[in-house]
C-alpha cells in the first residue's frame, strides 16, 4: 500500500518542531517514510522521550541500600528482606481520562499493572490519586463518575486490592483533569525481569491481545495542550480489557517461572515501536519485525498504524529459542496470541517489514539515544506575597466548611466501588491514612501513601515538593512504616512556558532535597506536562506515592480511638494559616506561603512516632486543615465525639509540617509524654475522645450532625 | 477434608478461598476449568468470587458452561458440598444448581465494603457454627449481588430454611434481603459476600472462619 508523502503540514501533525525534523533528516541522510515518520514522532514525543524533564530528574536521589532497581525499567524494585522486594510506579493517564473517562482511566490502571507485572511481580496494591475540576464546573461530574467507575472497573475485575488515593477538586482541573495511577507488586528479589534484550537471533515473541487501530497516536496527543477541538481526539483513546489482562499476568508470571523469558517489555504508549526500541536499545542490539505475523483484529492494518497501536494488553518479550514450545503451551492454556514476530540483529538497525516491503529501516539506538532533549528556559516563582490578617473564625463554623467540602468530606462514595480486600491481605483499607497490606504468607506488612499539596506547590514549588515527601513520610510513619522509596507523578503545564517550568524546576529541588534527607529515593515515576486547556494551566501536582514496610504487628499503629483517649499532639502548636484549606474552603482565599517544611523536624518526629507504636492507640499525620480536621477524622472513624482544650484559629486548623496527632489510652500518657521529651519532640496534650459532641475550644456541636455532614457532603456535591 | 477450588479465567478469588480452606484444616486442589475431572476424594468444591471470562455475556455464564462443570454436577447430584462465592454464587445460578439470578445492584454500583449479615438458620453444615439470629461481618465486592427469583422460588427457599443469610440492611436491592441460599439438600450454599476475606483476625473480622471450620467439623464427623 502507498504511504503518504511527506508534506509540511504531516510533520507539523506528528508535533515535530522544524528543529527537530531537520535532526530527522541529519540522522537518515534522507527523508523518512511515513512509517517512520510516525516511529521518530512517537519515541521523540514528550511522553515518550521526557525531552523536557530529562536534565532535572537527572538531579533525582534513586539510590540506596534498599534500591534493587532504579527509574529507567518498567517499575522501580525495592528489597523488602527474606530475598522479597516490592515493585512499584505511578503513572499518568490525565489526557485520555479527559477525553473518555471510564476507558482512560480503566487503561491507566491496566497501564501500571503491566509495568509492575512485566517486572516479574504480582500486583498486590492500587491506589489512584485524582484532580478534577470545580464540583459546579458542567463536566465534573461526568468525569467524577466515569474515571471512579473506570478505576474501579478494570481494578476489581483485574484483582488487585486498590487501597489508598486522594480526590481533590479545583478550578485549575475544569479543562484537564489528572489520573494518577499507582502500582505496587510483590517478586522474588532474583527474580526480576528486565527489558533489556540479549542475544543475536533470539525471537522476539509477541505476547496477550491482538492490535487494533485504538490508540494510534495517543502519545502524542498526550503531549499538547488541549483546545475546543479535544472531542475529535476520543478515537485516540485505548479500550481496556481487564479479562485478558488478568490472563496476562497469570500467563506471564507462568512463564517466567520457567527459564524461558531473556527479557520482557510491555506495551504501553507507542505500543510495539516503543517497546522493541527499547528492548533492542538496552541489549545493544538491532530488532527486525515482521508485521505480517503480528495478530491484528482488524483488517488491511498498515504498517503506520500497528507500530502505533496503543491495543492494550499486549507484551513483547524476547524468548530463549529452546523454550519455544513450553512458552506457546502457557499462552494457550491462558487462550491468548503468541506470536514469534521478529528476531534481535547483531546491526544497529530498527527493519519493519510489511507485505515483504521494508517500511522502516531506521538506526534503532538514534531513535532512543538522539531523541532531543531541552533545557528550557525556566524562572524562579516569585515569593509569595504575605498572607493578609485573617479574622477569627468560630472552630465549629471552620471545621464544617472543611468536612461539607468534597474536599475533606467523607470519600466512600469514591473507595466503595474499588474492591479493597481481594488477596484477602489486605490489613487497612482506604478511608484515613495510609493502605495496608500483608506480604502473602508472611507477618510483614506494606503501606501505601499517596500524597501532594498543589496550592502549596504554586506557592512556593520547592517547600510544596518537598511537603509532597514529607506528607507521604508521615502517612506511612502514621501506621508504623519505616519509608522505603518513592515513586512521582509529576503533572505540570505548558513546559515551553517558562514560568511553568519554573514551578517543575522548584518541585524537583524540592523532592530532591526531601527524598534525600528521609532516605526514601525516587525509584521511578512519571511525567506529564501539557496539562493546559486553551492556556490556562493546572496547579502543579507532583504527586508522591511511597511505600513503608511493616516488619510486624508489634510495629502496627492501626487502631481505632477509644472513648477517654487522650489527644497528644505531637510536633508543637499551628501557627501557619498560609494556602491552607481553611483559608480555602471557609474564606475562599488561596493566599500566602507554603508552610515551611523541616526536614530535621520531620525524621525525629517520624522515627518517635514509630517507636512508640506499642503505645499509641491510633495515629494520623496533620495536613490539611491541621489539628481540628485531623482529631474530627480520628474521633469520628471510632464513632466518638472529642474535644480539643486549645485556642485560636491557627492553632486549631493551621497547617504547620512535620506534626502528627495520636490517640493514647489514658494510663500511657505519661510515658508517651516522657519518652517525647527524652527524644528532643514536642508533645502535648490537647483534648480527648469521647462523648456525643465535638467541642473545640468551647464550641460545640452534636457529633451526629457533623457526621452526617461529612458522611453525604461528597456524593451531594459530585455524586 | 479435601476441598477443591475450580479456577476459572478471569476467577480472582482463588487464591484467597484455598488459603481460608486450608486454614480450616482442608487439603485444597486447584483444578482448571478446561478440567473434566475433580481429583479423587474432594469432599467439598468451591467455586470462588472473580469476574470469570470477564463477567462478559452475564455474570457466571460462560463459566457455568466450562468443562469441569459437569463434574461438579456429578459431585452435588452424589450428595457432595458446594459452595460458590460472590461470582461463584452467580456461576451455580447459571449451572441451575441453585434457584434465581443475580442482576445488577439496585444501586447500579459497585459495592465493596464489610456488612452486617444475619445467619438466617443453622440447619447447614455451613452455618452449624453459628448460633441462630447471629449478627456476622462479611465484606462484600461486588457490581451484580441484587438476588432475585420468582415469587414461588422465594416462597419455597423461605418456607424450607432455605436462606441461610440475610443482609440486616438493604444494600443492593436483593429479594427479602437474601445474601446467601442452600439448595434442597443443603449441601450446596452460594452467597455474595465473602466468607474468606473475613477467616483472618489480621484483616479485622473473622467471623467468617466459623463456616470452614463447621464445614471441616461436618467432614470429620461424616
Amino acid at each position: 500500500m502507498d504511504e503518504p508523502a511527506i508534506t509540511e503540514d504531516l510533520i507539523a501533525a506528528h508535533g515535530f518542531t522544524p528543529e527537530e525534523y531537520a535532526e530527522v533528516l541529519r540522522i537518515l541522510n534522507r527523508e523518512p517514510t511515513f512509517t517512520e515518520l510516525g516511529i521518530f514522532s512517537a519515541m521523540w514525543n514528550e511522553h515518550c522521550s521526557y525531552k523536557s524533564s530529562k536534565k532535572w530528574l537527572r538531579t533525582l536521589p534513586t539510590d540506596g541500600p534498599q534500591v534493587i532497581c532504579g527509574p529507567g525499567e518498567n517499575a522501580g524494585v525495592v528489597d523488602i528482606g527474606d530475598g522479597q522486594a516490592v515493585v512499584f510506579k505511578m503513572e499518568s493517564h490525565n489526557h485520555p481520562s479527559y477525553i473518555e473517562p471510564y476507558q482512560g482511566a480503566a487503561t491507566g490502571v491496566g497501564g501500571i499493572l503491566r509495568d509492575v507485572f512485566t517486572m516479574g511481580a504480582r500486583p498486590i496494591a492500587a491506589m489512584n490519586a485524582l484532580s478534577f475540576g470545580e464540583p459546579s464546573h458542567p463536566k465534573t461530574k461526568r468525569l467524577v463518575s466515569g474515571v471512579v467507575e473506570g478505576v474501579g472497573g478494570y481494578g476489581n475485575a483485574f484483582g488487585v486490592p486498590t487501597v489508598g488515593g486522594e480526590v481533590r477538586f479545583h478550578k485549575a482541573y475544569n479543562g484537564n483533569c489528572l489520573v494518577n495511577a499507582f502500582a505496587a507488586g510483590l517478586a522474588d528479589a532474583d527474580r526480576i525481569f528486565y527489558s533489556a534484550a540479549s542475544g543475536v537471533g533470539m525471537p522476539v515473541v509477541y505476547l496477550g491481545a491482538k492490535t487494533g487501530r485504538d490508540g494510534v497516536g495517543g502519545a502524542t496527543m498526550a503531549s499538547a495542550e488541549f483546545d475546543d477541538t479535544i472531542e475529535e481526539k476520543r478515537p485516540t483513546v485505548q479500550v481496556g480489557d481487564p479479562f485478558t489482562e488478568k490472563r496476562l499476568l497469570e500467563a506471564c508470571l507462568e512463564l517466567m517461572a520457567t527459564d524461558a523469558v531473556i527479557s520482557i517489555q510491555d506495551m504501553g504508549a507507542a505500543g510495539l515501536t516503543c517497546s522493541a526500541v527499547e528492548m533492542g536499545d538496552k541489549g545493544g542490539l538491532g530488532i527486525r519485525l515482521d508485521l505480517d505475523r503480528v495478530p491484528v483484529r482488524e483488517r488491511a492494518m498498515t504498517a503506520y498504524e500497528m507500530m502505533l497501536s496503543e491495543s492494550q494488553e499486549r507484551m513483547l518479550m524476547v524468548l530463549r529459542p529452546e523454550k519455544e514450545a513450553e512458552a506457546k503451551a502457557v499462552f494457550d492454556k491462558w487462550d491468548l496470541d503468541f506470536a514469534i514476530v521478529g528476531e534481535t540483529i547483531a546491526e544497529d538497525r530498527f527493519l519493519i517489514i510489511h507485505g515483504n516491503e521494508t517500511k522502516a529501516d531506521l538506526p534503532l539506538s538514534k531513535l532512543a539515544s538522539t531523541a532531543p532533549e531541552y533545557d528550557r528556559p525556566w524562572v524562579e516563582t516569585p515569593a509569595a506575597a504575605p498572607l493578609g490578617e485573617v479574622g477569627e473564625v468560630d472552630p465549629i463554623e471552620g471545621l464544617k466548611s472543611l468536612i461539607g467540602s468534597p474536599n475533606y468530606a467523607r470519600k466512600h462514595w469514591v473507595w466503595e466501588q474499588y474492591d479493597a480486600q481481594v488477596m484477602a491481605d489486605t490489613v487497612q483499607a482506604p478511608g484515613l491514612g495510609a493502605g495496608i497490606v500483608r506480604v502473602h504468607g508472611t507477618d510483614k506488612m506494606l503501606a501505601f501513601t499517596s500524597d501532594v499539596t498543589p496550592r502549596y506547590v504554586r506557592a512556593n514549588p520547592v517547600e510544596g515538593g518537598k511537603q509532597a515527601v514529607a506528607e507521604a513520610y508521615r502517612n506511612l510513619c502514621a501506621v508504623g512504616a519505616t519509608p522505603l522509596a518513592t515513586t512521582d507523578n509529576l503533572n505540570f503545564g505548558n513546559p515551553e512556558k517558562p514560568e511553568i517550568m519554573g514551578q517543575f524546576v522548584g518541585a524537583i529541588k524540592g523532592i530532591g532535597q526531601a527524598v534525600a534527607a528521609l532516605d526514601m529515593p525516587i525509584v521511578s515515576g512519571n511525567v506529564s506536562l501539557y496539562n493546559e486547556t486553551d492556556g490556562q494551566a493546572i496547579l502543579p501536582t507532583p504527586t508522591i506515592g511511597a511505600v513503608g514496610l511493616i516488619p510486624d504487628a508489634s510495629h502496627l499503629i492501626a487502631g481505632v480511638a477509644r472513648d477517654g483517649d487522650a489527644l497528644i499532639l505531637i510536633g508543637g502548636e499551628g501557627t501557619h494559616l498560609g494556602q491552607s484549606a481553611l483559608l480555602a474552603e471557609h474564606f475562599g482565599r488561596e493566599e500566602g506561603d507554603a508552610p515551611a517544611v523541616d526536614l530535621a523536624a520531620e525524621k525525629r518526629n517520624g522515627a518517635f512516632v514509630r517507636a512508640s507504636a506499642g503505645t499509641i492507640r491510633a495515629a494520623s499525620d496533620l495536613s490539611d486543615g491541621g489539628l481540628a480536621l485531623a482529631a474530627f477524622e480520628m474521633a469520628e472513624a471510632a464513632g466518638q465525639g472529642l474535644s480539643l482544650d486549645v485556642s485560636g484559629t491557627a492553632v486549631l486548623f493551621g497547617e504547620d509540617q512535620a506534626r502528627y496527632l495520636l490517640a493514647v489510652a489514658p494510663d500511657r500518657v505519661a510515658d508517651l509524654l516522657d519518652a517525647a521529651a527524652a527524644s528532643g519532640v514536642q508533645a502535648s496534650e490537647v483534648g480527648r475522645v469521647g462523648g456525643e459532641s465535638v467541642t473545640l475550644d468551647g464550641k460545640i456541636a452534636p457529633l451526629a450532625e457533623l457526621s452526617r455532614l461529612y458522611r453525604t457532603a461528597f456524593a451531594r456535591a459530585v455524586g | 477434608m479435601k476441598a477443591a477450588v475450580i479456577v476459572f479465567p478471569g476467577s480472582n478469588c482463588d487464591r484467597d478461598l484455598a488459603v481460608a480452606f486450608r486454614a480450616a484444616g482442608f487439603d485444597v486442589d486447584m483444578v482448571w476449568h478446561k478440567d473434566t475431572e475433580l481429583p479423587q476424594g474432594v469432599d467439598v468444591v468451591g467455586v470462588p468470587g472473580g469476574f470469570s471470562f470477564g463477567d462478559y455475556l452475564r455474570c457466571g455464564a460462560i463459566a457455568a458452561r466450562s468443562p469441569i462443570v459437569a463434574a461438579l454436577k456429578a459431585h452435588v447430584e452424589a450428595g457432595g458440598y458446594g459452595i460458590g462465592i460472590c461470582n461463584g454464587f452467580q456461576v451455580l445460578l447459571e449451572t441451575g444448581l441453585l434457584p434465581g439470578a443475580l442482576m445488577r445492584n439496585a444501586g447500579l454500583k459497585f459495592i465493596c465494603k464489610p456488612v452486617e449479615l444475619s445467619v438466617e438458620t443453622t440447619a447447614s453444615d455451613f452455618t452449624s457454627g453459628y448460633s441462630a439470629g447471629q449478627t456476622v461481618t462479611y465484606p462484600v465486592a461486588h457490581h451484580d449481588g441484587n438476588y432475585v427469583a420468582t415469587p414461588e422460588v422465594v416462597a419455597a427457599l423461605e418456607a424450607e430454611d432455605r436462606v441461610a443469610f440475610r443482609y440486616c440492611e438493604d444494600l443492593n436491592g436483593s429479594v427479602g434481603r437474601i445474601a446467601g441460599i442452600l439448595s434442597e439438600n443443603r449441601r450446596v450454599l452460594g452467597l455474595m459476600p465473602h466468607p474468606e476475606r473475613a477467616a483472618d483476625p489480621a484483616l479485622g473480622t473473622a467471623d467468617g472462619a466459623a463456616l470452614f471450620a463447621a464445614l471441616a467439623k461436618a467432614g470429620v464427623a461424616a
